[in-house]
């Protein structure tokens, strides 16, 4: 198996309330040191709450947030230096906001052509080859590509997002939240298209999303992230089936299913940023802690097979 | 470009300060080649002569130069100033914003504590301190009034620059390759640039006066002119920019292109020709609905005839995509809907047979969050974020209760508590900004149940939460309608909180309700396509890897609504029957709208 993508001790951390000259009055570890493995080819789903990290993850990996410590390994290489140039060839971003995530005031051909240009050099013959090449691979009509963003529904500018990210020809794709803003049945259209490029390609995707249910239908590996950390890795199948962490039994309980009754659902909220606890993040929710978590941080250990939790207490099988 | 000049064209102080102002230009421009007297020929015999004197219409000065004549040329130059100074000012301003708002951090803080100090001086002053410091003198006076309206740009056009640097295109722009010029140039200044030319257009103007003012302090245009004509002239261009500048403005500002000029009204416009007669009990019920949103020539069928009941403590679920309607159907039933555009055009709704639609505005006022409540999507746009969340509850107890302040914020504190925000009487005291999103929601539940009402209308409202907390407040809302006998309609895209929550559930599509029963049999076995289809596509948790079964094609839009049925034209089942016709709601209890329902109903 060949890694596409490793990080090794990635973290990221903000100064909240610095003033001109001087130490900040506080730090926030929106990423706390992170060891990401993704195979080539592999789709690993990222799934966490808001504020748990997943973006500042995402944007440190493509290369738009320096981050504060660690390193990234793309296929085999080391990038140290936040230059999304440099990345770019590698590895692409999908933005959660289809529309956003255009330029209203330049048309689509303008937005295909930036990446062939900057990043690949092609001439005029060789762009309009490819995207014709690109915009059939996600449907997209050719007459589209002299219309501007706002002319286009949700699902249609998420696949020219998508065009858009291809068009750089990396190896790996972000996708942060590539359907949240989409209508369900468009949902559907999109996360099959990513499925067949997939395919056809040989992507590796790195899949971040709060829906648990579209994480487990399109990933084979799961992360589950809390508070800064990953609290645990594990098959797609088994991850939510058959949780080991309680935080990740909690968000599979909390998922809306037909024909479940309601109610289960643990009262409490994340810890400040400001002034985290010193132990075990997800202690002051949980029925499980006891004095050693609140006291010690647990690391991601082996739990079963691929299953890794990071958890003093873990859920027997 | 033309939808604006429409709009510009409608208000008619602009369209007044246009004429005149294009009057005065074109005048100007032709100055040189009108028959006049040289301005600046002296002929000390003719001074002072009065207006209307031959061959000086305007008389003459001190010197003896043509009133007239100098007029003119004084106009042509004062415009051109302006119109130099703005532009100046303006180009030297944005760069100065979008470079600080851009770059932010420490470059943005040094720049912009720049401009704090150049904008500490008193306005007049500055310019009196550049002048004296370059001497006397139009240009001199130009580079002063330029100066002095540079930190004006800068601070506006640097809060809109932060605004588009965080967007998301600008982030996709690096990642194509671009550097941090060509950004700035090709993705920033683009957007900024419209708001560039709207600022400048106001303060030509402003620029004039300013010049005018240096001029007549003798520190401009040398001699001064002191005299009524000139002022008035003065005064003409200035007046006619400046109502221009803001029709320009009001014509840009988005929120009147949906044909607003003016506040929305307190209740919606109803305009229908026939009530509907009362049909059987319940506690709610809605009765061919049909509400419209007319915008300009455009005809909006947002709500085509919904009917809808709601018995005491029954939870039904609405359900469909955005654009189906069932936001538009829950605010119509006390009148929320934002009227001008919004128009009620048809049906009924009875609140225990007594009519909504068409009541007084003081009645609905009356019954709004007393006996029907709702709640909203983003607590943190529906709360005030100026008073604390018990003042607030307060207040809306005591606009239905006579009670004592006392008495309503002991009330306050006791609705925290019922709907579980640990802490209340701390919390009553803190500001909508200092709760979670989760215990925003919580405020929102109570400030609903703060006159115990009958019914509750919840329109999506745990759509912006996160899974736990969305369980936590979905549980919230059962117990509580189980404890006080709520009857709740219930708005979602989310087929399995419908699942978990409602006893029954209409599915709206296109403004219609095309299927309609109890929760677990239309979840089960769907009878519409439509309905079948949805539920396909969503996944649910638990069932691993997989292809989902996508509906091709686009809801259609609401102001071109094919014949027959909506759904026709993405549906595979679909023949020449469909498209014709009016097709309705059929059935008992379990209700479908189609022609060739999966199941018999």
């Amino acid at each position: 198996m060949t890694l596409a993508l490793k990080t090794e001790d990635l973290a990221k951390t903000f100064p909240v309330g610095k003033p001109l000259f001087g130490p900040p009055k506080a730090l926030v570890h929106a990423v706390r040191p992170t060891n990401l493995a993704v195979a080539e080819g592999e789709t690993l789903g990222i799934v966490g709450e808001s504020g748990c990290g997943k973006s500042t993850l995402a944007r440190m990996l493509v290369g738009l947030l320096q981050p504060t410590s660690g390193r990234i390994e793309i296929g085999g290489r080391a990038l140290d230096r936040a230059d999304p140039a440099a990345f770019g060839r590698l590895i692409q971003y999908v933005f959660q906001d289809p529309v956003s995530s255009l330029n209203p005031r330049k048309t689509i051909r303008q937005i295909m052509e930036m990446p062939l240009v900057r990043l690949h050099g092609m001439d005029r013959a060789a762009r309009a080859a490819r995207i014709a090449e690109i915009f059939d691979w996600v449907s997209l009509r050719p007459e589209f590509l002299d219309r501007y963003p706002h002319e286009f529904s949700g699902g249609q500018a998420q696949r020219i997002g998508i065009a858009r990210a291809l068009a750089a020809s990396p190896r790996i794709l972000i996708l942060d939240e590539p359907v949240s803003a989409l209508d369900v049945s468009v949902q559907a259209q999109v996360l099959n298209l990513l499925a067949d490029l997939k395919a056809e390609l040989g992507l590796t995707y790195l899949f971040i999303s709060h829906d648990l249910a579209v994480v487990e239908a399109v990933s084979d590996r799961i992360a589950v992230l809390y508070f800064g950390s990953v609290v645990e890795t594990g098959p797609a199948e088994s991850v939510f089936a058959a949780p080991r962490h309680p935080y990740t039994k909690l968000l599979a309980d909390s998922a809306p299913v037909v024909g479940r009754p309601l109610g289960g659902a643990a009262e409490g909220e994340l810890p400040d940023p400001l002034n985290p606890p010193p132990g075990c993040a997800f202690a002051g929710r949980c029925a499980r802690a006891t004095e050693l978590c609140r006291r010690e941080r647990p690391m991601l250990d082996q739990i079963e097979g691929d299953q890794f939790a990071a958890c003093h207490h873990p859920i027997p099988a | 470009m033309r939808l604006f000049l429409k709009l510009l064209a409608r208000n008619r102080l602009a369209v007044f300060g246009a004429a005149v102002l294009g009057v005065i230009v074109i005048v100007v421009l032709l100055v040189p080649l009108l028959p006049l007297a040289d301005p600046d020929v002296t002929s000390t015999g003719d001074r002072f002569q009065r207006p209307f004197s031959a061959g000086h219409p305007l008389g003459t000065d001190h010197l003896g130069r043509d009133l007239l004549s100098r007029l003119l040329w004084g106009t042509r130059l004062s415009l051109a100033v302006g119109f130099a100074a703005a532009v100046i000012a303006g180009t030297i301003g944005a760069g100065i914003g979008v470079i600080a708002g851009y770059f932010g951090g420490r470059v943005d803080n040094v720049i912009m504590r720049g401009v704090d100090m150049l904008m500490a001086f008193p306005y007049i002053l500055l310019a009196l301190a550049i002048v004296a410091a370059l001497g006397p003198g139009l240009m001199n006076a130009l580079i002063a009034v330029a100066a002095v309206n540079v930190p004006f740009f800068a601070r506006n056009i640097r809060g809109i620059t932060v605004g588009i640097a965080h967007r998301e295109f600008v982030d996709a722009a690096r990642l194509s390759g671009m550097g941090h010029g060509r950004i700035l140039l090709s993705e920033i200044v683009p957007n900024v640039l419209p708001v560039v030319v709207i600022a400048m257009s106001t303060t030509i103007g402003w620029m004039i006066l300013e010049t005018a003012g240096l001029s007549f302090l003798g520190l401009g245009s040398q001699p001064p002119h002191t005299s009524v004509v000139p002022g008035v002239m003065i005064l003409l261009i200035v007046m006619s920019i400046n109502l221009l500048g803001d029709g320009v403005r009001d014509a840009l500002d988005p929120r009147l292109r949906s044909g607003a000029l003016s506040r929305p009204m307190a209740a919606t416009l109803v305009d229908r020709d026939t009530v509907p007669d009362a049909q059987g009990p319940g506690l709610l019920a809605i009765d061919g609905l049909r509400t419209e949103f007319r915008v300009g020539p455009r005809l909006y069928k947002a709500v085509g005839g919904v009917s809808l009941s709601l018995a005491p403590g029954e939870c039904v679920g609405l359900i469909g995509e955005s654009g189906s309607g069932k936001s538009v159907t829950a605010l119509s039933v006390m009148g929320l809907v934002a009227s001008p555009p919004g128009v009620i055009t048809g049906g009924a709704v009875r609140l225990e047979g007594e009519d909504l639609i068409g009541a007084p505005y003081a009645r609905l006022r009356s019954l709004r969050g007393d006996r029907v409540a709702y709640i909203f999507q983003d607590p943190l746009a529906t709360l005030h974020p100026l008073y604390r969340v018990g003042d607030q509850l307060a207040e809306a107890i005591r606009v239905h209760h006579a009670v004592s302040r006392e008495a309503a914020a002991a009330r306050a504190v006791k609705l925290l508590a019922d709907v579980r925000i640990p802490n209340p009487e701390a919390r009553a005291r803190a500001f909508p900004h200092e709760l979670s999103g989760g215990m925003r929601q919580r405020v929102g539940i109570a400030m609903a149940l703060a006159n115990e009402p009958e019914i509750i209308i919840a329109d999506e409202p745990t759509t912006a939460l996160d899974v736990t907390v969305q369980a936590q407040i979905l549980s919230l809302l059962d117990d509580l309608r189980r404890e006080r006998g709520l009857a709740i309609l219930f708005i979602t895209h989310d087929f399995g909180v419908v699942g978990q929550l409602c006893d029954r559930v209409a599915v709206m599509y296109a403004g219609r309700i095309v299927e309609e029963g109890r929760t677990e049999e239309v979840l089960a076995s769907p009878a519409h396509p439509y309905t079948k289809r949805l539920i396909a596509c969503v996944p649910e948790l638990g069932g691993g890897r997989r292809w989902l079964e996508a509906i091709p094609g686009l809801p259609p839009a609401v102001d071109s609504l094919p014949e027959g049925c909506a759904f026709a034209p993405r549906c595979a089942k679909a023949d020449d029957a469909c498209r014709t016709g009016e097709i309705a709601l059929a059935g008992d209890g379990r209700k479908v709208r189609c022609l060739k329902p999966e199941v018999v109903a």
